[in-house]
């Protein structure tokens, strides 16, 4: 038996009362979805290519495209869905794996959409924040135990290592490889601008952005691609990445289509072979391994790096952050299941890992039980989508918050799910030249730059509203949040009150 | 003097200046209306293929030599400008021949036809820069060369 | 309806305070007077007061005063009060009946020390085990609560006016050097004396005006230190923050007040090099015991007191002086009524403390 069709998922939709033939649409598919029949002086389209970037709708003078789902439809039954069974035939078809892009789509209750935020009414006043001091500033690393003084009673003000952040948001790691050059350079130009920093992901540093060390982390993955000492003194401080929340125990996946020039030398790896890091990191088998390697990194940086420990928020997190703060490690970040990647295997990316809101709830209580709270600082992505998700992730407990998912929608993605195949329209996911320098650096640094910005004034705005006016009292202050139609386990998790009580 | 630039590297080659072009000059305030089923004759082209594309306008060169090249006084200068009195034109072609850029086009109606920088129609600033998708085009300030 | 420490009540309120530089104790009428001109300020339920130098005889005993629900409670909890400790003196704390002050639980009085053969077990100091025992009382034993735990102090507190509750505990017979006063204005009806102020732990006591907004931000981090917030409310915390950072980080009351009430980081930045390097050291490090939100606290401790106001002033507080005394209260009209001719009337700036210590040499 040959292939099964698969009927395409989308439907292009083309008015053709307004399309006046300009070809805008066919030169930016990479896909090939439009082309232009000279003799019937029209488009015509293959839909079955079409993944719904919206490149084409975006470019189109006289907006007379729209993409929708294609109707077209198997014979309804609950259990087997369309997509389930179409995953189906997928297979059948290739015997592979299935593997997607950016984060799980399913849907799982999204707790931030379930807490509703505090504000100040008559006992106390709210702050107006244009008109009074709101600081955002942060500080990320471990904090003392006990204060020291010298011998004339001076206090000892050195401290380890520590990341300044004039926001608590910062942009988490986007390997140059997964993401373009030009993606990268946007990053880093609105980390600098911003006073944050942003990422490297797993695919080192490329030599141009050594400029932007200052604000850059270095990550330090299990494939261990474009790790040298330079490297590592360059980055304001070093991510051990463990695992990611769209794909928790596996490693990164970079299909050799990706590796090619700048990004192989880069990754110190050859062109065109795929980039698959191990599952684990193969020094560490365990928590006293991982200690290990947090002091091989500070040594080689002579200990004046803050070193972060990324952990995919999987069933014991709470467990595996309170080992990771014992380790030496500064900063713990965790990573939820609806975190984004730029190509994970589907099984994994939609049915492993579990919720960064009750991840962190726990992983915070946990840590205050312990009494080692003070000793890392706890930052959190997966899917923070909005300023309103930051300020509900502080006042849960965390110092800050990483964003991607959003950062790259900033920078122009759609969130079409079809990275790993390289052929970003949006010049974001992509390595071909003709479709990298369709991100202007200039365009999108600056659209980072608005977005951030954004939301550090809706962060205020909501700051101020509940009478606050530094973050840091903010932080972890739980009876400024509470829950709507959750359960009584759920609030016990996140540490909140129902709505009403 | 502001002029029209193009950063070739971020030009998409997507031709979409020329389509704002022929709409910001056709004097019609719908872009279908103006341009669908019609030859458009833009005042700039995107030379190039596949990997690097640009954009071509007028330079609007401090001595230019089209305006020298001019027989019937159609195209001169005015406020740094150069500009083209269609009445005048008697489409003999020869500024097109000498323009080393390529810049000077024939419309439909025989004349030639080039950017004055939308300074004559209602769009105030060059309309293949304000709907340049990657700020490939610009409109700025810059030294003489 | 929850009891306080089940919820949290939010409270407006009036403060006050006297204190003696030269060491000269006073009764508590005047710092009683001082709070009728500010008796709209409460609304009868809550009222206290905090006097120091009150027990020179047992100076060196911690001084307990504790509420019971009823006798068996009061008898569990002096068991284990004598579990680990020497009691010199168990007494019911002396009360006028009346009409005004109801539903009056038991009120003791314990003079105690720790018996060294537990401390010596445990190894810590004296004040560490006290506190803990005192917050395992209030927290273990149901129908107990130990509302005063310093040494030659103690705070007195019922639910009614403040001038009432002073009536009530016959504070014209005891003689301090230094005097804090509260009138509540809870925004729900407590129902329980426990939740009245001033909060003490030691020596340490507050009387606070305002509603804090960083409440449970303060309050956790107060629990990860061992402190267990049963109460609920602004003063208990604020009470444990400072315990915390001048018994246990050994900051100086300075430094705690710029960790309380810390100065934008744009005030840091135009201090001197060395200033500017504690404060943002002391912001960094204790970054989760920043108080915002309106506050205006006095705190009481042995040989001084220092007000405090939130970093933005969103709450009134006057300070006066006259000769040896000073005089602090939520509005100058409670200063004028305990001193008619005070000076030097101010109002400190929002994070500026005012210390005011015994001179050196005075023995309290």
């Amino acid at each position: 038996m040959t292939e099964l069709y698969i009927s395409p998922e989308f439907e292009v939709i083309r008015n053709t009362n307004r399309c006046i033939a300009c070809r805008v649409c066919e030169r930016q598919c990479a896909n090939e979805v439009h082309s232009y029949d000279s003799d019937a002086k029209a488009m015509i389209c293959d839909e079955s290519k079409c993944v719904n970037c919206k490149r084409c709708v975006s470019l189109c003078p006289t907006h007379a495209l729209k993409i929708v789902k294609n109707d077209d439809r198997l014979r309804e039954n609950a259990n087997w869905q369309d997509d389930t069974i179409k995953e189906i035939f997928k297979q059948a078809n290739t015997g592979g794996v299935l593997l997607s892009s950016m984060g799980n789509p399913k849907p799982f209750p999204v707790y931030w959409d379930k807490i509703l935020i505090n504000a100040s009414q008559v006992t106390n006043p709210p702050i107006d924040p244009l008109r009074e001091p709101m600081e955002t500033r942060v500080f990320l690393g471990k904090k003392p135990e006990r204060t020291e003084r010298d011998g004339e009673g001076n206090i000892k003000t050195e401290l380890t290592p520590q990341l300044e952040l004039a926001v608590p948001i910062m942009f988490s790691a986007m390997s140059y490889g997964s993401i373009s050059y030009n993606a990268h350079k946007s990053l880093a130009i609105a980390a600098k601008e911003l006073g944050i920093f942003y990422n490297t992901g797993e695919g080192g540093l490329h030599e141009d952005f050594y400029c932007y060390g200052e604000n850059t982390i270095v990550q330090v993955a299990s494939g261990r691609f474009g790790v040298h000492e330079e490297y590592l003194n360059t980055g304001a401080a070093i991510e051990i990445k463990m695992g990611q929340g769209a794909k928790p125990g596996i490693g990164g996946h970079l299909p050799g289509a990706k590796i090619v020039g700048d990004v192989s030398k880069t990754r110190m790896i050859p062109e065109g072979s795929d980039a698959i890091s191990p599952a684990p990191h193969h020094d560490i088998y365990s928590i006293e391994d991982l200690r290990q390697l947090v002091y091989s990194l500070k040594e080689a940086t002579q200990y004046k790096k803050p070193v972060i420990v990324k952990v995919a928020a999987v069933h014991n997190i709470a467990a595996i952050a309170s080992g990771v703060a014992r380790s030496g490690a500064d900063i713990i970040a965790i990573d939820g299941f609806r975190g984004g990647t730029g190509a994970a295997p589907t099984r994994i990316r939609d049915n492993v890992g579990i919720p960064i809101e009750l991840a962190l709830a726990a992983v915070d209580q946990r840590l205050r039980e312990e009494g080692i709270r003070n000793n890392v600082s706890l930052v959190v992505g997966g899917s923070i989508r909005s300023a309103s998700d930051v300020v509900k992730a502080i006042a849960l407990g965390a110092d800050a918050c990483y964003i991607a998912t959003a950062a790259v929608l900033a920078l122009g993605c759609h969130l079409c799910r079809t990275c790993q195949t390289g052929k970003c329209n949006w010049g974001i996911a992509t390595q071909r030249p003709e479709l990298v320098k369709r991100l202007n650096p200039e365009i999108g640094s600056e659209r980072l730059i608005n977005l951030i910005t954004a939301w550090r004034h809706e962060i205020k705005e909501l700051m101020g509203g509940m009478g606050i006016n530094s973050v840091e009292a903010l932080r972890g202050n739980r009876l400024m949040l509470r829950g709507v139609g959750l359960t009584g386990k759920e609030l016990e998790i996140l540490g909140i009150s129902h709505a009403g009580e | 003097m502001k002029r029209v630039f193009v950063n070739e590297e971020w030009c998409l080659g997507c031709h979409l200046c020329e389509y704002n072009c022929a709409y910001a000059n056709s004097g019609i305030t719908n872009m279908v209306k103006a341009l669908k089923g019609k030859d458009i004759f833009p005042r700039i082209r995107v030379d190039g293929e596949d990997k690097i594309t640009y954009a071509v306008s007028c330079r609007h060169c401090s001595n230019p030599i089209c305006i020298n090249s001019c027989i019937s006084g159609a195209l001169h200068f005015e406020d740094g400008v150069v500009r083209i009195d269609k009445t005048k034109c008697v489409g003999c072609l020869a500024c097109i021949l000498v323009c080393p850029f390529g810049a000077i086009v024939q419309d439909a109606e025989g004349a030639v036809n080039k950017c004055e920088l939308c300074s004559n129609n209602s769009c105030g600033s060059p309309a293949c820069v304000s709907g340049c998708p990657n700020r490939a085009i610009v409109f700025e300030e810059r030294c003489e060369k | 309806m929850k009891k306080e420490g089940q919820i949290r009540i939010p409270s407006g309120c009036a403060i006050s305070a006297v204190i003696s530089r030269d060491g000269n104790r006073m009764t508590g009428e005047k710092i009683i007077k001082s709070m009728l001109p500010m008796h709209d300020r409460s609304n009868g339920l809550g009222g206290g007061f905090a006097a120091y130098g009150i027990y020179p005889e047992y100076r060196d005993f911690y001084a307990f005063h504790v509420f019971f629900n009823g006798k068996a409670v009061k008898e569990e909890c002096e068991v284990l009060l004598k579990d680990r400790f020497e009691v010199v003196k168990a007494e019911t704390v002396p009360i006028y009946k009346i009409p005004e002050i109801t539903d009056v639980p038991l009120i003791y009085r314990y003079f105690v020390t720790p018996l060294h053969s537990v401390l010596e077990r445990l190894q810590i100091d004296e004040n560490e085990y006290v506190a803990r025992s005192v917050m395992y009382i209030n927290t273990h034993i149901d129908g107990a609560y130990v509302f005063s735990s310093g040494k030659n102090m103690g705070t007195f507190k019922a639910v009614g006016f403040p001038e009432d509750v002073g009536r009530f505990y016959k504070l014209e017979e005891y003689e301090g050097y230094a005097w804090t006063a509260h009138g509540r204005y809870p925004t729900n009806t407590p129902g329980w004396w426990g939740g009245a102020h001033p909060f003490a732990l030691l020596d340490y006591s507050v009387v606070h005006n305002g509603e804090i907004s960083s409440y449970d931000a303060n309050r956790r981090i107060a629990e990860m230190y061992g402190y267990k917030c049963t109460l609920q409310t602004d003063t208990e915390v604020i009470t444990y923050i400072a315990d915390y950072l001048l018994r246990k980080q050994k900051l100086t009351l300075e430094e705690t007040a710029s960790v309380i009430a810390a100065p934008f980081w744009s005030t840091i930045e135009s201090k001197p090099q060395n200033e500017a390097k504690v404060l943002e050291y002391l912001r960094k490090v204790y970054s989760g015991m920043l108080i915002t939100g309106p506050f205006s606290i006095v705190l009481g401790f042995t040989g001084g007191i220092m007000a405090l106001n939130d970093r933005l002033k969103l709450r009134s507080m006057v300070v006066g002086e006259k000769d040896d005394m000073v005089y602090i209260a939520s509005e100058e009209a409670a200063i004028r009524i305990m001193e008619p001719d005070a000076e030097n009337i101010r109002y400190p700036r929002g994070g500026e403390p005012v210390i005011v210590k015994v001179k050196e040499g005075v023995i309290l």
